[in-house]
C-alpha cells in the first residue's frame, strides 16, 4: 500500500473511505474503542496509520480514547478518534476539556439507534442535540454531516481542515448508513487536496488569547506551556475564581466559531428560490429526500430542498432563504424531531413546518413517506 | 432504469459479501452504478442478516431497498421473513436444503440447491458463490465475465480455483433452470 491511496475511481465503504481521508488529511494518531457502527474505522487505521509513520491504539474505553487523542494533539500531531451514541457520551467530559484547551483534534460518532445500548446496529440520527449541548458550561460546536460515501471522504478532510483553523475539536456527524453503505469514490490526486497545518506562535505570542484563534505550541517546544480545562488566561495561568478571566476566555472560545458560522455554513439547496414545498435534512435521510423531490416534480409540484452538511452552526441563512418562498416546510429525520425546533424556530411563523419522524429498525424515511406527507400538506394549502 | 437486489440469510454465510461482489460487478466490472446497504444484528453468526444492492444506470440517490426486483433467500427465517413481501414479478432464488417452507406456486420462485453444490465440491462457505453464479444466469443483472471479475476479487489468495469452480455450478444451474421453466411454458 502506497502512502496515500492512488487518485482514482472506488467502490468503497463510508467508513473506509473516511479512514483513506484522514490519512491523506494528515492524520497521525487515532485512539478508540471498538463499536458498532464504527469498528471499521478503527480496523482500517490500525493498518494503515503504521505505514505512514502514524499510532493507532486501542483504549480501555471511550473517555481514554479522547483524552489520549487530545494529548497526541499537543505533541503535535493531527489525531482523530471515532465512536458512536453510547461513546460519544462517554465522550462528552473530554470534548468540554478539548473545547476549553482549544485542542484541535476530529471526533467521529457514527450514529445508532439510542439511548443507551438502544439497538446497536441500526441507524439513527439522535445525537444531534448531542453534538451541540452535550458538554458542560458554554459551547459552540463544529458539525459536519456527510450523506454519501464521497462526502465520507471529503467532510472528514474538511473536518481536519477545521480543527486547525479554529483550533477546537469537530465532529463528523455520520450515520450507520452512511458509515456502512458501499458506493463509488473518487479520490483526488493528494496534491490536490487542501490541507490547513498548525501554525506554531513565535516568542512571546500569547496561545491561549490575543488572537481569536491563537497559534498552538507543541509540549516540548518551550513556551513554558501549561495547558488546563481549569479557566486561565492568555499565557495559559490557572484563574478559578476571577469573573473577567473567565468571561473572557469563554465568550472568545464562543464566539471564534460563533462569528464563524456564516462561513461554516455549508448547505446544498435545490429550488428554494421558487418552491412551494421545501425539505430541510442531512445525513442518509437526505438520500430518500432526492429521490421524493423527483418524483414530486413529475406530479407537478414545486418542491425545494435544503440539505445541512454542516449542521452546527445552525445555517440559518439556508433555513430562512427557504421558508421566504416555501409555504411548507418539511423535516424528515431519524430522531424525534431534534433538528425540527431549530428549523422551526428560524422558519418563526413564516411556513407551516411538518416533521417526519422515524426510529428505530435502523428503517429510513422513505421517498414514498415523504411524497405522502408533501401532496397532503399542498392540499390543505 | 433502477433494480433493488436482497439477499438474506444469517450471519456467516457470505450475505454481505454477496452484494458487494454483486456491486462490483455491476459497477467496477460493469457499466453501472451499485449503491450496497445491509442490515445485521449485534450477533457476528447466526443472527439474521441482509445485503441489499440497487443497481442503475443513473446515478442513485435513494440507497435502500423497498421493494426489491431480485430476491435471494439462504434461511428459513429470511424465507418466513420476506417471501410474503416480495413482489409477484420478482424473481426469487431460494436455497431449498435451508428452508422447509413448500414454495409458493404464485411467486418466480427459482430453487437453488446451492449449499448441498458447496458441500459437493467441500466447502459449504461457498454456497454463496453458487448462489451467484445462479443469479447472473437467471437475471442477467451482470454479465457472467463481470461477476467471475468480482468473485476473485473478494476471495482469499489460494481458494481462486474453488471459487470459480463454485461459480460455474452456479452459472450451470442457473441455466438448467431457465431451460427447464422455457420448456414447461413450451
Amino acid at each position: 500500500m502506497p502512502e496515500y491511496l492512488p487518485p482514482g475511481t472506488y467502490f468503497m465503504q463510508g467508513n473506509k473511505a473516511l479512514t483513506e481521508a484522514a490519512v491523506t488529511a494528515g492524520c497521525r494518531f487515532f485512539a478508540g474503542y471498538p463499536i458498532t457502527p464504527a469498528s471499521e474505522i478503527a480496523e482500517h487505521l490500525a493498518t494503515r496509520l503504521p505505514q505512514v509513520g502514524g499510532v493507532m491504539v486501542q483504549m480501555e474505553d471511550e473517555i481514554a480514547s479522547l483524552a489520549s487523542v487530545i494529548g497526541a494533539s499537543w505533541a503535535g500531531a493531527k489525531s482523530m478518534t471515532a465512536t458512536s451514541g453510547p461513546g460519544f457520551s462517554l465522550m462528552q467530559e473530554n470534548i468540554g476539556y478539548a473545547f476549553m484547551t482549544e485542542t484541535p483534534c476530529v471526533i467521529v460518532d457514527v450514529q445508532r439507534a439510542g439511548p443507551s445500548t438502544g439497538q446497536a446496529t441500526k441507524a439513527g440520527q439522535g445525537d444531534v442535540m448531542q453534538a451541540r449541548w452535550g458538554t458542560h458550561g458554554d459551547f459552540a460546536s463544529i458539525v459536519l454531516a456527510p450523506n454519501s460515501v464521497q462526502e465520507m471522504f471529503d467532510l472528514t478532510i474538511r473536518a481536519f481542515n477545521l480543527a486547525e483553523e479554529y483550533r477546537t475539536p469537530v465532529i463528523l456527524l455520520s450515520d450507520e448508513i452512511t458509515s456502512h453503505m458501499r458506493e463509488q469514490i473518487t479520490v483526488p490526486p493528494v496534491d490536490q487536496v487542501v490541507i490547513r497545518e498548525r501554525v506554531p506562535p513565535v516568542d512571546g505570542e500569547e496561545f491561549f488569547g490575543g488572537a481569536l484563534v491563537p497559534p498552538m505550541p507543541s509540549v516540548g517546544e518551550g513556551f513554558n506551556l501549561a495547558v488546563t480545562g481549569s479557566t486561565h488566561n492568555e499565557s495559559g495561568i490557572r484563574f478559578t475564581a476571577d469573573a473577567k478571566v473567565h468571561s473572557t476566555l469563554v465568550s472568545r472560545l464562543v464566539r471564534k466559531i460563533e462569528d464563524a458560522a456564516r462561513k461554516l455554513m455549508d448547505c446544498e439547496t435545490y429550488n428554494v428560490e421558487r418552491c412551494d414545498v421545501g425539505f430541510v435534512s442531512f445525513g442518509c435521510t437526505s438520500r430518500a429526500v432526492y429521490e421524493a423531490v423527483e418524483m414530486l416534480e413529475k406530479q407537478g409540484i414545486n418542491v425545494g430542498s435544503v440539505r445541512l452538511k454542516t449542521i452546527w452552526p445552525f445555517p440559518e441563512k439556508c433555513i430562512h432563504d427557504l421558508a421566504e418562498k416555501a409555504r411548507v416546510v418539511i423535516v424528515p429525520e431519524m430522531n424525534l424531531k431534534q433538528i425540527f425546533y431549530e428549523v422551526q424556530r428560524i422558519v418563526n411563523g413564516a411556513a407551516e413546518v411538518v416533521p417526519v419522524n422515524k426510529i428505530g429498525g435502523g428503517e429510513m424515511v422513505t421517498p414514498e413517506e415523504l411524497c405522502f406527507v408533501a401532496k397532503e400538506s399542498v392540499e390543505k394549502l | 432504469m433502477r433494480t433493488e437486489i436482497r439477499f438474506a440469510g444469517f450471519g456467516g454465510q457470505g450475505i454481505i459479501r454477496s452484494g458487494l461482489i454483486l456491486s462490483m460487478a455491476a459497477c467496477i466490472y460493469g457499466d453501472k452504478n451499485a449503491v450496497q446497504t445491509q442490515s445485521y444484528g449485534p450477533e457476528s453468526r447466526g443472527g439474521s442478516c441482509r445485503s441489499e444492492v440497487v443497481i442503475a444506470d443513473d446515478e442513485i440517490d435513494y440507497p435502500k431497498v423497498d421493494d426489491p426486483d431480485i430476491v435471494v433467500l439462504m434461511s428459513e427465517e429470511a424465507h418466513r421473513k420476506y417471501m410474503g413481501l416480495t413482489k409477484k414479478g420478482a424473481v426469487i432464488l431460494v436455497d431449498p436444503d435451508m428452508v422447509t417452507a413448500r414454495e409458493n406456486s404464485e411467486k418466480n420462485v427459482y430453487p437453488v440447491p446451492a449449499s448441498k453444490i458447496a458441500k459437493e465440491l467441500g466447502k459449504a462457505i461457498i454456497a454463496n458463490v453458487v448462489m451467484l453464479g445462479a443469479l447472473t444466469s437467471i437475471t442477467r443483472i451482470v454479465t457472467d465475465e463481470a461477476m467471475k471479475k468480482a468473485v476473485l476479487r473478494n476471495v482469499p489468495k489460494g481458494t481462486e480455483e474453488l471459487n470459480l469452480k463454485a461459480l460455474r455450478k452456479g452459472f450451470d444451474y442457473g441455466k438448467l433452470l431457465l431451460k427447464g421453466r422455457h420448456r414447461k411454458e413450451g
